[in-house]
């Protein structure tokens, strides 16, 4: 994959879009790959004991997923630099329905990236993301905010 | 005492090193990306990640996570700390990496309490954790900040 050149980048440029589908099957993956075992990310009794909407994704989860955009817009992944986020608002990730697979249902994440800041003498680039997800009640919330990466092209 | 909920005052400042060295396999890096749905080839495939000019499989930008909130739990287990984890919201990240972590790595993480804030009836405690490698060679500064929330 062709690494995009510093000289040929500029501000304000899109560097994609993406949807991200999210089930159940996909924080149990998460959990076990981290080592976060927080029940609030796949117990829906305990979720809403803790006054949450129900399950809802690990905001690492939310955040590593989102990175993949400029993972493969950068064509290497050793050549971010940087990557921050906060989280705002939680990503509720719902049951399959009925009698559907586990492993279907949830939601989605929608990540949009685009450049931020140039710095032609370093030879990097700022990708900011906008990420969101439908609350509760299916409302789009921003989930992350001033999600950064710094990339060296 | 009661605006920080139990929180010890002196915990800025403290230092954490006792977390067990981390060691990076190749098996780690792939599941943690097929968790965090990241295709790159560099993460998967040896030969792939070598063209890039790696010695072995490229952790995604977020695995440092695992080797952090690991060395975090010396914080947050210790009762002189006073941080109720089933009170606590993670409320941003950062990663700074000085260099990509790779398959074989060896990692240690050292964690900095830097700032112990009250926020409401809650505090924001911001950790800072420098994980370097074998060589003590820094790798990765991670940075999070955790709003333990206060009784209602």
């Amino acid at each position: 994959m062709q690494t995009p050149n510093a000289a040929s980048v500029e501000k304000g440029q899109s560097v994609g879009r993406r949807e991200i589908q999210v089930s159940r099957a996909d924080l149990v993956a998460y959990a076990g790959a981290s080592g976060d075992f927080n029940p609030i990310h796949w117990n829906e009794r305990f979720a809403r004991a803790v006054g949450l909407p129900g399950v809802i994704a690990h905001g690492m989860f939310t955040m590593g997923t989102a990175v993949q955009l400029v993972t493969d817009w950068v064509g290497d992944p050793g050549r971010i630099l940087d990557y921050q986020t906060r989280f705002t608002k939680p990503v509720p990730v719902p049951d399959a329905q009925a009698d559907a697979s586990p492993a279907s249902g949830g939601t989605t994440i929608t990540v949009e990236g685009k450049i931020g800041a140039v710095d032609e003498e370093k030879g990097t680039a700022r990708v900011d993301l906008t990420v969101s997800a439908p609350d509760e009640d299916g409302k789009e919330q921003k989930v992350l905010v001033k999600a950064q990466a710094l990339v060296r092209l | 005492m009661s605006d920080t909920k139990g929180i010890a005052e002196d915990l800025q400042g403290r230092v954490y090193s006792n977390a067990p060295v981390y060691s990076v396999s190749r098996e780690k890096i792939r599941e943690f990306a097929r968790a965090v749905k990241a295709q790159s080839a560099a993460h998967h495939d040896v030969a792939a990640a070598r063209e890039l000019g790696y010695a072995d499989v490229v952790a995604p930008p977020t695995f440092a996570i695992i080797v952090s909130q690991a060395a975090d739990a010396e914080l947050i287990q210790d009762p002189t700390a006073g941080i109720d984890f089933s009170r606590v919201v993670h409320a941003d990240q950062r990663f700074t990496h000085h260099r990509p972590i790779v398959a074989g790595d060896e990692l240690s993480a050292t964690v900095h309490v830097d700032s112990v804030r009250t926020m409401g009836g809650g505090a924001m405690v911001t950790t800072r954790e420098e994980i370097v490698d074998q060589e003590g060679n820094p790798v990765t500064t991670a940075l999070s900040s955790l709003l333990v929330r206060g009784e209602e």
